[in-house]
């Protein structure tokens, strides 16, 4: 079965990245139709249309657009979240390269529809040349009058900023994006108050990712039942999945949500290298939980991800081999957490540097029985007790690592060494 | 090391787009570092008198931030990426050829000066794993055929 490309339709095309070619193909149509609009008409388009947030979280976007005082006397911010740092993910970076217009009429859409004036890019600081096409996508916009003063006549303004970050995986958190915006560490706040309220400046503020807003112009001009129609019940849209690791043919491949994990992996992925077989599979970015190799037939989307225990997330899809070292791989996502840990909370400044460490020990052969406990111990008083996810998006891999390859961990330990014939994780080629 | 004036002004214009003067440190902080290289103690007490915020203000967003170095890098800074889905494609191997052909260990610069190589988590192209960031410039697919030619072009450049 082909992809069923929606936002990634041109992706391939000379010039895609440029204004010209975006109207060419119909571009910017969908914004006379939402300037024609009363902003709860489309708020009630995107919820009759289901669009749920593709930044990890699947919340509806009509709801939250819906959490706006759009008569709020202070100015009101949309923030586009493009700080995609989630390791797996690598779906965003191709829209802003490839294909920027869409989630800029998005966010134009969008900032009408809440009553925004102003609306800041967050891009992450290791996108340099993302950030150099984003900045010339601006500018057209600027100068075809899509952006600035009087948009289309339609007497609505708005200005388009792009804040380009310096580097740390917690600025991708909304409000760890707001500080950051500030001027200020990338360090979460505590929720309530939420952004909606008191956000970005003190002011309203929505945070939305750069494919939910992406989306929001094709449903726009082909209608909110047409959006539905694809995918299944409460999770509709494509999706655009990314395929990494051990497969022979990663990428990005844009599907309906709840398609079956094991078809990504074979039919689009085409299976493992080497006649190995699947291990274990991260489904949506390093914060999900694992799944193991007999839990493939699940479908990839928000509610069913959840039901196992695990999430769809950013929808990036890490394969892992049958030759690759389990404890290996804890270490090394502990190891990215405890870096971008910032530090607020003990539990998850202490809690990832004692996994790291822990982990550590045991791949190096230095670890007691007695420790496995321990871990799922730290894991357990990780989740749920700080003030915002990162905590918990280590914990819940990792925790999943020991409950379901428990026995390489205890391998470990019985031999006083890695009982995998290969030092590294992985293999050069 | 001095502001120059073209400096002052760019960061002026940073400054009177803000919306205020600490939301202008991030922007100004990245026009200083492509300025000089790195953040002096010096340039980072004159940011603090410039947007009239302790310098200590400052120190703190400098240090938070991976990408805001403080002291002198080589001429060309490699990020290599280090986490799981580079990893699983063979980074480990490509980071150890790498120090290995630089004499340098991660987080250090060659001797003449030209080449820092530092450690990065997810680049966000894990699709053409191994990669890593040159400069402003994405590599992906590592290959050590692609690292050997791309230490060579640093070499000369």
């Amino acid at each position: 079965m082909p992809e069923l490309r929606i936002l990634r339709t041109y992706v391939d095309v000379p010039d895609s990245h440029t204004i010209g070619s975006y109207i060419s193909r119909g571009g910017y149509t969908a914004l006379p139709k939402a300037l024609g609009m009363k902003p709860d008409e489309i708020i009630e388009t995107i919820k009759k249309a289901g669009l749920r947030g593709r930044g990890g979280a699947g919340f509806p976007t009509g709801v939250k657009w819906g959490f706006i005082q759009r008569d709020s006397k202070k100015p009101i911010y949309l923030c586009c979240n493009a700080d995609e740092s989630e390791p797996g993910s690598f779906k965003d970076r191709e829209i802003l390269e490839r294909d920027p217009h869409q989630m800029l009429e998005g966010i134009i859409i969008g900032c009408y529809t809440i009553n925004s004036h102003k609306s800041y890019i967050y891009i992450r600081g290791e996108m340099p040349y993302g950030a150099g096409i984003i900045e010339g996508a601006i500018r057209e916009a600027y100068e075809k009058g899509y952006l600035g003063k009087n948009i289309l006549s339609s007497g609505f303004d708005l200005d388009v900023v792009l804040f380009r970050g310096a580097g740390a995986y917690i600025c991708g958190e909304e409000t760890g994006l707001l500080e950051s915006i500030e001027g200020k560490n990338g360090e979460p706040r505590p929720k309530p108050p939420f952004p909606a309220q008191i956000g970005l400046f003190g002011c309203p503020t929505i945070i939305n990712n750069v494919e939910t807003l992406a989306c929001v112009p094709h449903i726009i001009n082909r209608g909110p039942e047409w959006f539905s129609s694809i995918g299944i019940p409460k999770n509709t849209g494509t999706k655009i999945y990314g395929l990494c690791g051990n497969v022979n043919k990663p990428g990005l491949y844009e599907l309906p949500l709840g398609i079956r994990l094991r078809d990504l992996i074979d039919e689009y992925g085409e299976g493992i290298p080497g006649g190995r077989s699947v291990k274990a599979v991260s489904p949506g970015g390093s914060s999900a939980a694992v799944l193991s190799a007999d839990e493939l037939n699940i479908t990839m989307d928000f509610d069913s991800l959840a039901a196992a225990g695990s999430m769809l997330g950013t929808a990036g899809v890490t394969v892992m081999d049958d030759s690759t070292c389990m404890v290996r791989v804890a270490q090394n996502l502990a190891h990215f957490y405890r870096d971008e840990s910032c530090g607020q909370c003990v539990q998850c400044r202490e809690g990832t540097w004692w996994l790291e460490k822990m982990l550590t020990n045991i791949e190096e052969g230095k670890g007691r029985m007695e420790h496995i406990d321990t871990l799922l111990d730290a894991c357990y008083q990780m989740r749920g007790t700080t003030i915002c996810a990162l905590a918990d998006g280590c914990a819940m891999p990792i925790e999943s690592i020991v409950k379901k390859f428990r026995h390489e961990f205890e391998e470990h330990v019985r031999l006083g060494r890695c009982p995998f014939e290969r030092k590294t994780l992985g293999e050069w080629m | 090391m001095p502001f120059t004036d073209s400096l002052r002004e760019r960061i002026d214009l940073i400054v009177s787009g803000s919306e205020t003067r600490q939301s202008a440190l991030i922007p100004v902080l990245r026009e200083i570092q492509n300025e000089f290289g790195y953040l002096s103690n010096e340039s980072m007490e004159e940011t603090a008198r410039i947007l009239g915020i302790p310098p200590s203000s400052v120190q703190n967003v400098a240090t938070f931030y991976t990408m805001f170095f403080r002291k002198p890098v080589g001429e060309h800074v490699i990020w290599l990426c280090r986490t799981l889905s580079c990893a699983l494609r063979g980074a480990e191997h490509v980071e150890h050829y790498m120090c290995e052909r630089l004499g340098v260990k991660t987080g250090g610069t060659t001797t003449d000066g030209k080449i820092t190589l530092m450690e990065a988590e997810c680049l966000a192209s894990c699709g053409t794993a191994p990669v890593m960031l040159v400069d402003d410039k994405l590599e992906e697919n590592l290959t050590k055929e692609k690292v050997d030619r791309l230490i060579e072009g640093l070499r000369k450049g």
